[in-house]
């Protein structure tokens, strides 16, 4: 009994998380008679496919729309803000964990909370910024601001992870007659390489969901990003492509998704602040 | 001493450039936001006026602000009251062991991996005025005789705005109390368990005293993310029917980016750091604990 309340639990929280995801499966794929029949019709069920799925929607999104070109642009957007992060964040993390003495874990504080102020804050005087830098409405401007989401809390994650990292050998190699630097390029990579994977793998996820500073920045259409050019651009005229903008949305999620699967408990690390030990 | 073994140097040298970025890119426009909130800056123009409070004074006299303002506070409670109850609830399901229990993760955690925006988009489909699936399931099991336009109506417009951000927060929330759950010493769970306690007196007496740290760290990031968030009402709403809807990150993009003026954009966003204030204070009160709990447990 008390089996069969666990699972149908289970299935109801699964069935929230999940009912939107659903709803974009089945509105890819549908044929637009079948989809665009009014919720009054109560004897046109619209939770099945009632005529046979089609690729018809997919062919559109691939085919007539610039979502590849929205794939291509966040691709290189995300390959150089990882490159960036990865070069501020990892050694400055390391330093807070080895280096920085006691003064370590209150300036990792410090850089963590910047991580609070967020970009509906910060877009006003960075949209000055940016024209001032002449990088309006360019992949630039985005390269330039996104590591402020990045960098403070990769930071933090890595700190974590380098305090996680037994100490002895990085001290045995400084025994064996390393310098302290040689130690810090030759020994610690190795060691902290979980970390620094995870560290790309957070980056890519928050450049794939930024959405506020793509909005400030690009204005056109050929310059998007996925997650700003699929709600605001794949709209022809006044008409929503609800299959089309559907399968887009459910192309982008599920790797996404996949990867928060593999990564999870390294983020939680992050979030928790030693409030949890593990 | 060389270079290569000075700790002091090589510490700076490494945390110099991370430190430069953030005090730069996230320092300087932190308070150039508050010096725009002064000024009588527009777009247009590269100089800084200053204006006083007249910015001030002019959103605090705005029926759209403080609408606003009052949408932020309901938006963000409302939800994060659905996190708390959703997250403690699911992670009492998920510690125990079932099959599919894999499935059912990744299931749970699509709605934190999505991007926001693309999440909006669907929900703006899901309660689309004339093919909303739940109004068709609601008249079909006979709860529903009229019809809900559900975002054209600010109060079902902003229930509808509640329920997407509690909706994509919980996953997130539920990792963390899980990851609480876990750390939970087995033997204080046990030994309640011996002397009697049934599953509601553990849970109420023994376990969310012990989450509540954690609890509140979920809670507090669910705030910031929820109460800075542009994405899901710009999306669903826009702000509108008629401005009814606007939550303060809304308004600031649509009069200090849309309507150019600068100023007052920015003292819109301005009334966003009582929230982190006030966050980042029991954030810190909440690792100091968490210190002093590992301390202990050291000696």
């Amino acid at each position: 009994m008390k089996r069969v309340g666990l699972y149908v639990a289970a299935l109801g929280f699964m069935a929230f998380a999940g009912f939107p995801f659903y709803w974009m499966f089945i509105t890819a794929f549908k044929q637009n008679r079948d989809l665009y029949v009014g919720a009054f019709d109560t004897h046109h069920v619209p939770w099945i496919f009632n005529d046979p799925p089609t690729f018809e929607h997919v062919r559109l999104l691939f085919g007539q729309t610039d979502f590849l070109r929205w794939v291509a642009n966040t691709l290189l957007v995300i390959v150089a803000v990882v490159i960036i992060t990865v070069v501020l964040a990892v050694p400055a993390g390391y330093s807070l964990a080895r280096l920085a003495g006691r003064w370590g874990g209150r300036l990792g504080m410090g850089i963590f909370f910047t991580y609070l102020i967020p970009p509906t804050l910060l877009f006003i005087p960075f949209s000055r910024v940016v024209a001032l830098l002449g990088l309006q409405n360019s992949l630039g401007a985005l390269i330039l601001v996104y590591p402020t989401i990045t960098v403070p809390f990769c930071t933090w994650l890595v700190m974590g992870f380098v305090r996680s990292v037994p100490w002895d050998i990085e001290e045995q190699a400084m025994i064996d007659g390393y310098s302290r630097l040689a130690v810090i390029l030759r020994i610690a990579p190795r060691l902290i390489l979980p970390g620094i994977l995870t560290v790309v793998v957070f980056t890519f996820t928050l450049v794939m969901q930024e959405f506020v500073y793509a909005l400030t920045f690009i204005s056109s259409v050929d310059r998007m990003t996925v997650s700003l050019g699929v709600p605001i651009a794949l709209v022809r005229g006044d008409v929503y492509h609800w299959g089309s903008l559907m399968a887009a949305a459910l192309f982008t999620s599920i790797p996404l998704a996949v990867l928060y699967n593999l990564f999870i408990d390294r983020f939680i690390q992050g979030f928790t602040m030693g409030a949890v030990k593990g | 001493m060389k270079f290569a073994d000075r700790e002091d140097l090589l510490g700076a040298a490494m945390l110099g450039p991370a430190l430069a970025y953030v005090v730069l890119l996230v320092g300087v426009p932190f308070v150039l936001a508050i010096m725009l909130s002064f000024s009588s800056a527009t777009a247009g123009s590269l100089t800084l006026t200053w204006a006083g409070f007249r910015n001030y004074s002019t959103i605090l006299a705005d029926p759209i602000f403080l609408r606003s303002l009052r949408n932020t506070a309901i938006v963000t409670i409302g939800s994060q009251v659905l996190v708390i109850v959703l997250a403690t609830a699911a992670a009492q399901v998920f510690r125990a062991a079932f099959h599919g229990k894999r499935t059912a993760r990744f299931v749970l955690l699509l709605p934190w991996a999505v991007p926001v925006s693309l999440a909006a988009i669907a929900w703006t489909w899901i309660f689309d005025s004339t093919f909303s699936v739940i109004n068709w399931t609601l008249r079909v099991t006979g709860l529903l005789h009229g019809w809900l336009y559900w975002l054209g109506e600010p109060g079902l417009a902003l229930f509808a705005i509640i329920i997407v951000q509690a909706w994509r927060i919980f996953p997130f929330a539920t990792v963390i109390v899980l990851a609480g759950l876990s750390s939970i010493p087995q033997d204080v769970v046990e030994a309640s368990i011996v002397d009697g306690a049934g599953f509601w007196r553990r849970l109420f007496k023994v376990e969310l005293p012990l989450l509540l740290p954690v609890i509140a760290v979920a809670v507090l990031f669910g705030v910031v993310y929820t109460a800075t968030d542009l994405g899901v009402v710009y999306i669903l709403t826009g702000g509108g029917p008629a401005n009814t809807t606007h939550v303060l990150p809304t308004l600031a993009f649509q009069r200090g980016v849309l309507g150019a003026d600068l100023g007052q954009g920015a003292a819109i966003a301005v009334f966003l750091v009582p929230f982190l204030i006030v966050v980042a204070v029991l954030m810190l009160r909440v690792a100091r604990r968490a210190e002093i709990g590992a301390g202990g447990k050291a000696r």
